[in-house]
């Protein structure tokens, strides 16, 4: 998932007043608690008719028909046209290119032992790119991650992800910037490009995966695909939005000049826009690297695999190194790519003289690069990274018996958290969703999609289900669906106080985004490993790592909610003389509350996509299906059909509070 | 300035010679229309086009923003459009390079039709003929100075040498020398709109369509500005369309004022003209605050010579602004003599000059 500047923008509201604006919230209110009145009610009278369940191992016939679909697509492979010749064109050309460049860094060159590159080489010439690219400060952060690779023990995995990763951000600029270019021009392309990139953004990670494998089997087409129509969004959308921000008045004076229109795009649209741009690039590349290790999941080469065995293994010690060099991975990615964007403006900026003394610089340090590739060709001491002192085992040992001390020591802490959310959220939602006869929860979600937001996401909703119901995955939906509830209400609850905290302080804003930053870039499979050590392989352990993933996102949206309200406001009613605890309940957060809607929009959908992930290490229901899709050939279409069931949830629960915030905006 | 007899008689002749110029006009707008809506074009010519513009709102969610606008602009005339906001006047100079497409109507610049031009004829047109200053000066963030004034030059394909010496020139022109290589962002307001007023200078145009250009300006910097474009007007004597919301604005540097009300033309007239003989009660509203001795010519006090009166009095032209003229008149022990070539239009005495002065305290 990525950050929220790329989503459409929330609706904006109108300046009407209602009069009545009050009486329909409070009406909401208590349409709503008669719904989980008459839930409660039927939950009593029919527990446990009609609640759809599933054994593990066994099968519908949708779900046995997608496993045939899979092997006549095997079958085809190498005979249908489409299959043979575009995907597997697309599949051998990107297989070759990947392992072209892994020979070239990461992997042994036949009849070599080590890469044609060895770490010096690499980490000299990522220096040097880093140094023309972003500036001697991000020259340093880049060589010292590049090292820390090598030293941890996960050098050739490490830069195979970023093989992966620049391959698939590669190719989303060879294909985004274009289509924000023509979004931004053309009303028909926005009207026909959004929609679609809605649906590629409310997708969770992990259902992307196994459709691709029909198309492109397993392996680093997959990833390198899967990757880049995850990281596309961002790219497509910041463009069209920075073309589109460019001010009106610079444009009219331009085209009052006899501009045409490609000379306004050249001159005036584009160096505008660049900035924006770049973040978009920016987000693309946390977004790709963040699918790239997921990708792991269908063989993709990185660091994924690693975390993924340790996981699967509980080796704490292992995921949390291997967690490490992506967690490095991404900061150095986020960093220099933010750096180059500033140095870019300030060169602008800087005058003449620069580039002749810059020139001189760079062609020194370029001999310097090459000096080190030569020697990494040479030298054994200098290709192979296994050499260099190993810091990885000691520190997943200790990693491990600290882990294991923890676990010891706060055994009754970490227990008494976990219970207490199980036995107090989890296991009361959950029997109320999945014990329930289907047709009752099902009407209960349409009830409430209609009172929240009316009969357009009610109808979606039904349509929704009604998928759900098809691919016979309703009892493990609902199971998936109350974690994402628990942990959404879990994420809210954080949000507002924090947000709240921050909105109306600078100290604590200042102090806490960055952190929060931090945290929006780090891979979403890095959160399981924290989680998995402190509450071990259970349900609540993929609801923490949904409430680490998604909580940053959600605390920064109401954070700016908040800071959002007029001070003019707070300044009055503080005058008029309102308690704090009045102000905030009474001023900032009624009027806050789009942001809030919006909060637990994108709280639902980052937790969604986590809670699957969390099917890993016990999370069980649609994302352990998803897993085992993965793991047993004749469970992929049982995988498949999680995979659709995912979708179907996300798109109900965006298109719900999609519309509620609409209509918050409104009112 | 000084009451010369070279200096009262320019004045006058120079009125002469618009009224002259603008038979063969460099601008002529006829019958010009722009209505925003659905099916905006239908309204014309129906009954529903002579509705008020709430009326036409609630019949057919239609706004008319610029209704049936006729004007001439001479040669070398400055020519100003005055109206509150939502008159419709950034609309119209708008529709004059069909920044906005009119609805109805027609635009000649220079003798070229400019409403059926096609899309080349109409670049061709705003990269040579007609230049505009906005008024949030529109320059380019991203661009230095010479090159924001150049950007005109360079769209149009102009050697690079020749658009950096053109631009020099205007940056000079516009007293920005030594502020060549800053960026828009590092001048105060004032000077970022002295590099919009280069920028359209630079391409040498026919006309100058100003769009309220000092608006956004502090109050003495806006009147630093205004005296630059009577400057400039001097030395380059450019074309003129300044649209404004300020009546003194307007009374200070147009040769004929257009006041604008909910899109239709009110009055034309020269300032004197609007002040003198507002065309109904809006317009003598409008003016009402005006100093009208700073504003009338003699021409709108003197009164026919009666047999009693002495004609040994000094001599005046009748384009004199009775502020100008009061020292003198006062000071002449006969009535003042108003003189046009060699005929004698009439007489101004004591008491016609204090009448204006003194009923505009009272007012």
């Amino acid at each position: 998932m990525t950050a929220v500047a790329d989503r459409p923008p929330a609706p904006e509201a109108p300046l009407t007043t209602t009069p009545a604006a009050k009486e329909p919230v409070r009406r909401t209110g208590l349409l709503l608690a008669a719904i989980a009145g008459a839930w409660v009610v039927g939950w009593a009278l029919f527990q446990g008719v009609a609640t759809l369940p599933l054994g593990r191992a066994a099968l519908t016939g949708f779900q046995r028909s997608l496993n045939d679909l899979r092997d006549a697509f095997d079958a085809a492979r190498n005979s249908n046209f489409v299959l043979d010749v575009v995907f597997g064109g697309i599949r051998d050309g990107l297989d070759a290119f990947v392992s072209a460049a892994r020979g070239l860094l990461s992997q042994p060159a036949f009849p070599r032992p080590v890469p044609e590159i060895g770490w010096l080489g690499v980490l000299a010439i990522f220096a040097w790119l880093t140094y023309a690219l972003a500036g001697l400060r991000s020259t340093v952060l880049v060589v010292l991650s590049t090292l820390s690779f090598a030293l941890l023990g996960y050098w050739s995995d490490s830069i195979d992800l970023l093989i992966v990763t620049f391959t698939a951000v590669f190719f989303c600029l060879l294909i985004g910037i274009p289509l924000g270019i023509a979004m931004a021009r053309s009303k028909a392309v926005t009207t026909v490009v959004t929609p679609v990139l809605d649906v590629m953004q409310t997708m969770p990670s992990f259902s992307y995966l196994l459709p691709l494998v029909l198309l492109f089997s397993i392996g680093a087409s997959a990833a390198v695909v899967a990757t880049l129509i995850y990281a596309l969004p961002p790219v497509v959308r910041i463009t069209a939005h920075g073309l589109r921000s460019v001010s009106p008045a610079t444009i009219e004076a331009t085209r009052s000049m006899g501009s045409t229109r490609g000379q306004l795009l050249r001159t005036v649209q584009l160096p505008m826009a660049r900035r924006t741009i770049i973040v978009g690039i920016n987000q693309t590349i946390m977004a790709a690297l963040s699918m790239a290790t997921i990708a792991a999941l269908v063989d993709g080469p990185g660091l994924g695999q690693p975390v993924v065995e340790a996981l699967q293994s509980l080796n704490i010690g292992n995921a949390f190194v291997a967690g490490l060099a992506i967690v490095i991975t991404a900061i150095m990615l986020d960093r220099t790519t933010t750096a180059a964007s500033e140095r870019a403006e300030k060169e602008r900026r800087a005058g003449r003289n620069a580039p002749q003394h810059r020139r001189l610089v760079l062609g020194a340090t370029a001999v310097l690069a090459l000096a080190a590739v030569y020697l990494s060709r040479t030298y054994l001491w200098a290709a192979d990274p296994e050499r260099l002192p190993d810091l990885g085992g000691p520190l997943a040992d200790a990693t491990s018996s600290a882990t294991d001390w923890i676990t010891d020591t706060f055994f009754g802490a970490t227990n008494g958290i976990r219970d207490a959310a199980t036995y107090g959220l989890l296991n009361p939602l959950q029997s109320l969703l999945a014990d329930s006869p289907w047709w009752l929860v099902a009407a209960v979600l349409l009830a409430t999609a209609y009172v929240l937001g009316g009969w357009r996401p009610a109808l979606i909703s039904a349509v929704c289900l009604g998928v759900i119901l098809g691919v016979g995955l309703w009892q493990d939906s609902m199971v998936t669906l109350t974690m994402t509830l628990v942990a959404t209400a879990l994420v809210m609850i954080l949000a507002v106080l924090f947000g709240v905290w921050m909105g109306r302080s600078r100290r604590a804003d200042t102090a806490l985004r960055p952190l929060l930053d931090a945290g929006q870039t780090i891979p979403p499979f890095v959160y399981l490993v924290p989680a998995l050590a402190l509450f071990g392989p259970t349900r609540f352990t993929a609801i923490v790592a949904a409430i680490l993933y998604a909580g940053p996102a959600a605390i920064k949206l109401v954070a700016d909610g908040i800071r959002g309200v007029s001070p003019t406001t707070v300044e009055a009613a503080t005058a008029a003389g309102s308690s704090t605890l009045q102000v905030i309940t009474k001023v900032q957060l009624p009027m806050a509350r789009a942001a809030l809607v919006l909060a637990a929009n994108q709280g639902l959908l980052y937790v969604l996509s986590m809670v699957v992930i969390g099917g890993l290490v016990g999370g069980g229901a649609l994302g352990y299906t998803v897993v085992s899709g993965f793991a047993q050939a004749q469970l992929y279409g049982k995988g498949l059909a999680a995979g659709i069931a995912i979708v179907a949830l996300g798109i109900m629960l965006d298109r719900i509070t999609q519309h509620a915030a609409a209509r918050q905006g409104r009112r | 300035m000084t009451l010369t007899p070279e200096r009262m008689d320019e004045v006058s002749a120079r009125i002469a010679r618009l009224d002259e110029a603008r038979r063969t006009p460099l601008l002529h707008v006829e019958s010009l229309w722009k209505v925003f809506g659905p099916k905006a074009d239908r309204i014309i010519g129906t009954p529903d086009a002579e509705l008020s513009r709430r009326e036409l709102m609630a019949r057919t969610g239609c706004v008319v923003a610029v209704k049936d606008v006729s004007f001439d602009v001479a040669p070398g005339e400055v020519f100003v459009v005055m109206g509150l906001s939502g008159s419709g006047k950034s609309t119209l100079v708008r529709c004059l390079t069909r920044l906005i497409e009119p609805t109805a109507g027609t635009v000649v610049v220079a003798g070229q039709d400019i409403t059926s031009a096609s899309d080349a004829q109409l670049r061709d047109l705003r990269r040579k003929h007609v230049a505009m200053v906005f008024q949030h000066f529109g320059l380019l963030p991203h661009r230095r100075v010479i090159d924001n004034v150049a950007y005109g030059l360079e769209i149009r394909g102009d050697a690079k040498a020749a658009r950096r010496q053109r631009a020099q020139e205007m940056v000079d022109l516009v007293g920005l020398a030594g502020n060549e290589n800053s960026y828009p962002d590092q001048l105060s307001g004032g000077m970022q709109q002295r590099v919009g007023l280069a920028r359209a200078l630079a391409v040498d145009p026919s006309v100058l369509l100003f769009d309220e250009p000092f608006s956004a300006l502090d109050p003495l910097i806006r009147r630093d500005m205004q005296n630059e474009v009577i400057r400039l007007h001097h030395e380059v004597g450019k074309t003129m369309v300044f649209i404004t919301h300020d009546l003194a604005e307007a009374l200070k540097l147009g040769d004929r004022i257009l006041i604008m009300r909910d899109g239709e033309m009110v009055q034309v007239g020269r300032p004197d003209e609007v002040v003198g003989a507002p065309a109904d009660d809006y317009v003598r509203d409008f003016v009402s605050d005006v100093p009208r001795s700073h504003v009338l010519t003699l021409r709108w006090v003197m009164r026919d010579p009666q047999p009693e009166d002495s004609l040994d009095g000094p001599v005046m032209g009748p384009d004199v602004v009775v502020k100008a003229a009061a020292h003198k008149v006062l000071a002449a022990a006969h009535p003042v003599r108003v003189v046009l070539g060699d005929q004698l239009l009439g007489v101004v005495d004591r008491e016609d000059v204090l009448r204006v002065i003194v009923a505009e305290e009272s007012v």
